[in-house]
């Protein structure tokens, strides 16, 4: 009666070998590599990358494990620091040749020194938390209002241009909070405004009302889903903007989300300096439009042949030609609202839309009137130091802010032309609010001191297990061990961070997963002292323990989620520890434990005994059943 | 082995009036000391700035106090975390200094005291890592004072620290309630919850009276206990249940003597093994994970008492009848009742 079918023995075979292999990765330790990202945000870094870091590291006959590119970054491991070191300067100098203005960023770090074919199955070490592995944190609040009131602008400038467009008279436009309120003298004129500017621009809400002298004022409020947008792309670019900073620093794994609807996490997890990761991070990058000199002079010049004319500067293109460019600046980054990437309704081609707010499209208007035909450049200030994003030829006048930059690009050229052009400078501010950092040798020190907890802990319970429940206890023991195998596989494969809480979660769930185990085994005790047989008493052991085990998890799980649903930061890594191991233990303490019973004992026919310990009688009568 | 030897039921109810009368005070006390002391909060809840640092040698803690007190940020708190080098400075937010620089000022100060000079360390570890920190050098070229970590909150993220808290002790307990509800009768509910949150009032009680610091951490343990202390009360409901059902003859207070009498192996027992574990957190886990297992630890121990002596009790006072639990007619052995399994 107590077999499992094979297919349930199969299950935990199969559960068992996928945890461990994706529990293995952990345990190999850390080999030094060398990791490429991009220095600039014009750079950017992509798998044929992978080559070029393959041909300097071959031309300085370095051999690396391999060569790989994940998310932004170019990662090379080696067996020990001294190539890696050579291999550092060796790459440095192939890709940096001017190493004063350095286009990547190459830095020494560590990758897991589990095998390549592990890492293709996806069975990756978690991530360690900063406690436990030293880093800075920042949590940083967006400055909403700022980015709203931006907006506002914006669509002042917008209604202002629209109405002089259209020959409407008014009598003043001015920015009140985030409304736009426009004076008009009489009834007629502003509804024929209304009617235009509701037309015209869809997020604002139009409200008619009358002013103290006889007059109309027509008042626009953001509408709520307009704000909400406005938000979420403030967020969104802020978060764009940071990872080029972030990139910088040459961190391994850079942690940069949104949590909530107005905050930026970022972690930088090796990073000590926090002085240093502030500057970078509040770094801003500054865009400027101007023409381009097409003299035959400045032609010259960029074939390198003379002097660069004077007036003039030189800068390179993306792809690092050279172009002469006049000094004078057309616009800056602060005229232009937007960039979006789009495709062209006639051509189906892909291209750039910018939006200039009313100062830009006036000035832009003017510009384009007098050099159509003539090339203009847009420029991305970085550390001083600019690079040229694009250089369209003006084909016509361009009026009304919105600007169209089109030819033979890619959907993704479009799409990166738009991130840089956006790339600029941040949506809103941002202010730090939480900042954290932990030293290299904390985070060693509590790495160290979470694991003795665990392995203390789960050894006092092992023996103890197996003094008191004998060969039971082994199999709660053996169920405990496939418990914590389970738990570890499950965040590595959901490649969770693991913090110290973390750990303290994993101790907690074993420390309470053992209660099923108790549960299961005093049952069976108790069958066993009511005279059912060997076989009957595990059967109904495991059968009415089970209501139990589901009740007590659910009760756990409830507080478990509850932590998850509103705890945040370091709550979190326990609650989804914690919440994970709950599932895993029900599992493990269940059908792992009853699987071992039954490989054991269900093939006995005639089974005597098992080996649960004592079986202690009230009335005194000599047990049936002892161990 | 078997630890429990027990031959006939233990009177538990007839002591429960006593029982129940410790209780009270203890709960009484713990509300006392939550008013009149009130939490030792962590700057994750008050907003603020902390700084650790480990000396080469025992570090003097007054001179350090002074040093940290002329940079005039209010009411600082100086004091040794764990060994006797580490020392933890906490200051309060303030909203005339700009706190993302205090956590550099103290550690430049401190520096100054040591006589030795800031300045950046840069090197490769062992394993191949670039690291570079900031840190103090004397002129021996040794370093007599070392950054650990340094934390700084702001005061708008402590208060919805705070408030989330609250929220996810609300929400832990009335799930609660409604599966005890949903699984057995309101009566039990309302026992089970009111036993469990007498734990966690005692627990805040312990902290307050200690002043041991209350953080993040200490919440996640509290509401942690919270749902493993009910599950207790659920054990030993459900036998009552089933006691009911079996035992005709027995009232009420029997059935519940009964109903404790046969779990209490499997909860002393349970419990033992968690505690292990804590307690090996204690030992182990060094002065971080300290107070995680300090509130786990007194939560386990009141979770046991509780769940025989309060939570049971509450359901006889409330009148818990065999007529709440066990329908009428033959269906009290009705193999598709719903609430039936369960018992241990």
């Amino acid at each position: 009666m107590n077999r499992y079918p094979w297919w349930k023995y199969a299950l935990l075979a199969v559960a068992l070998l996928v945890g461990l292999l994706y529990t293995v990765p952990n345990f190999y330790g850390e080999a030094p590599a060398v990791q490429v990202s991009s220095g600039k945000a014009t750079v950017k870094v992509d798998a044929a990358m992978v080559d070029r870091v393959q041909q300097a590291l071959a031309a300085a006959g370095l051999q690396p494990d391999f060569v790989q590119f994940e998310g932004n970054s170019v990662r090379a491991r080696f067996a020990d620091t001294d190539t890696q070191l050579k291999a550092k300067d060796a790459i440095s100098a192939a890709l940096n040749p001017d190493p004063a203005d350095p286009r990547f960023i190459v830095a020494l770090n560590l990758v897991s020194r589990s095998p390549q074919w592990m890492a293709s199955v996806r069975a990756l070490p978690m991530y360690l938390g900063l406690d436990l592995r030293g880093g800075v944190h920042f949590l940083m609040e967006v400055d909403m209002k700022s980015a709203l009131t931006k907006r506002a602008e914006a669509l002042t400038g917008d209604v202002r241009s629209l109405l002089r467009e259209k020959n409407i008279r008014h009598a003043g436009i001015v920015r009140e909070g985030n409304t736009v309120d426009v004076r008009f003298r009489d009834d007629a004129t502003a509804q024929q405004a209304r009617a235009l500017l509701a037309d015209q621009l869809p997020d604002l809400d139009w409200q008619l009302s009358a002013d103290g002298s006889g007059g109309v004022v027509l008042a626009g409020a953001l509408k709520p889903e307009a704000a909400r947008r406005v938000q979420e792309q403030a967020v969104k670019q802020n978060i764009t903007t940071l990872h080029n900073r972030v990139n910088e620093l040459g961190v391994a794994e850079p942690v940069i989300q949104q949590q909530g609807l107005n905050r930026v996490v970022v972690q930088l997890p090796g990073v000590q300096d926090t002085a240093k990761a502030k500057d970078i991070i509040g770094r801003t990058a500054t865009l400027e439009v101007r023409l381009v000199n097409e003299t035959a002079e400045a032609r010259e010049a960029e074939r390198g042949g003379t002097p660069v004319p004077f007036g003039s500067e030189r800068f390179l293109e993306r792809d690092g030609r050279p172009i002469i460019v006049l000094r004078q600046v057309v616009l800056t980054g602060e005229n232009l609202t937007d960039a979006q990437p789009g495709f062209d309704g006639q051509t189906q081609e892909p291209v750039v839309n910018l939006t200039l707010d009313a100062k830009g499209a006036r000035v832009f208007r003017d510009v384009t009137r007098e050099n159509v035909g003539r090339r203009m450049a847009i420029i991305l200030f970085e550390k001083g130091k600019g690079e040229v994003v694009t250089a369209p030829v003006i084909r016509s006048e361009i009026g009304g802010g919105r600007v169209q930059i089109s030819g033979r690009m890619t959907t993704q050229e479009a799409n990166d032309q738009a991130l840089l052009l956006r790339a600029g400078s941040l949506a809103a501010p941002m202010e730090i609010i939480e900042e954290r950092t932990i030293g290299p040798s904390l985070g060693a020190e509590n790495i160290s001191k979470g694991f003795e907890s665990v392995i203390y802990g789960f050894l006092a319970i092992a023996v103890f297990m197996c003094a008191y429940y004998l060969l039971f206890g082994v199999f709660s023991t053996l169920a405990l061990t496939f418990n914590l195998l389970c738990l570890v596989a499950l965040l590595s494969m959901l490649q969770a961070t693991l913090t110290l809480p973390g750990i303290a979660a994993i101790a907690l769930t074993l420390g309470m997963a053992i209660d099923a185990n108790v549960l299961i085994n005093e049952r069976v005790r108790e069958e066993l002292r009511a005279g059912a047989s060997a076989q009957v008493a595990i059967q109904t052991g495991y059968e009415k323990a089970w209501g139990t085990i589901l009740d007590s998890n659910v009760t756990t799980l409830i507080a478990g989620l509850a932590l998850l649903a509103f705890g945040s930061g370091p709550v979190r890594g326990f609650a989804v520890v914690h919440c994970l191991g709950i599932l895993t233990s029900m599992f493990s303490a269940v059908m792992f434990s009853r699987g071992l019973v039954n490989l054991w004992y269900g093939r006995q026919k005639r089974l005597k005994s098992v080996s649960i310990g004592q079986i202690w009688r009230p009335d005194g009568a000599k047990p049936a059943a002892e161990a | 082995m078997e630890f429990f030897r027990i031959r006939r039921d233990i009177p538990f109810m007839r002591h429960a009036l006593v029982l129940n009368v410790i209780s009270f005070i203890t709960f009484a006390l713990a509300v006392f000391f939550l008013a009149t002391r009130g939490l030792h909060l962590s700057i994750e809840f008050t907003g603020g700035t902390l700084v650790e640092v480990q000396y080469e040698q025992t570090a003097d803690i007054e001179r350090m106090r002074g040093v940290v007190d002329s940079l005039g940020f209010g009411e600082v708190q100086v004091q040794k975390f764990g060994t006797s080098r580490d020392v933890l400075i906490r200051m309060p937010a303030r909203d005339d200094i700009k706190q993302t620089e205090v956590a550099g000022r103290v550690f430049a100060e401190l520096c100054k005291a040591e006589s030795g000079t800031l300045g950046t360390r840069q090197y490769t570890t062992p394993q191949g890592e670039q690291v570079s920190r900031p840190s103090c050098t004397a002129a021996s070229g040794t370093e007599p004072i070392r950054l650990m970590r340094t934390e700084f909150v702001g005061p708008s993220v402590g208060a919805e620290l705070y408030q989330n808290g609250a929220l996810a002790l609300l929400v832990t307990v009335l799930g609660i309630m409604a599966y005890l509800s949903l699984r057995f009768e309101w009566k039990f509910a309302v026992a089970g919850i009111i036993a469990n949150l007498h734990d966690v009032v005692i627990i805040l009680g312990f902290f307050a009276f200690f002043q041991w610091e209350f953080s993040l951490a200490v919440l996640a343990a509290i509401l942690a206990v919270l749902g493993y202390s009910v599950n207790e009360s659920v054990v030993i409901f459900d036998r009552v249940r089933e006691t009911f059902r079996r035992f005709r003859k027995l009232n009420t207070h029997q059935v519940i003597d009964h109903a404790i009498t046969s779990t209490i192996s499997r909860t002393v027992i349970t419990h033992g093994s968690t505690q292990m574990m804590v307690l090996s957190m204690l030992i182990f886990g060094g002065p971080t994970l300290h107070y995680f297992a300090v509130a786990l630890t007194v939560g386990i121990l009141f979770g046991i008492y509780s769940s025989i002596f309060v939570a049971a009790g509450i359901a006889m006072w409330l009148g818990v009848k065999r007529e709440d639990l066990v329908k009428q007619g033959g269906k009290e052995i009705d193999p598709d009742d719903p609430n039936a399994g369960a018992v241990v």
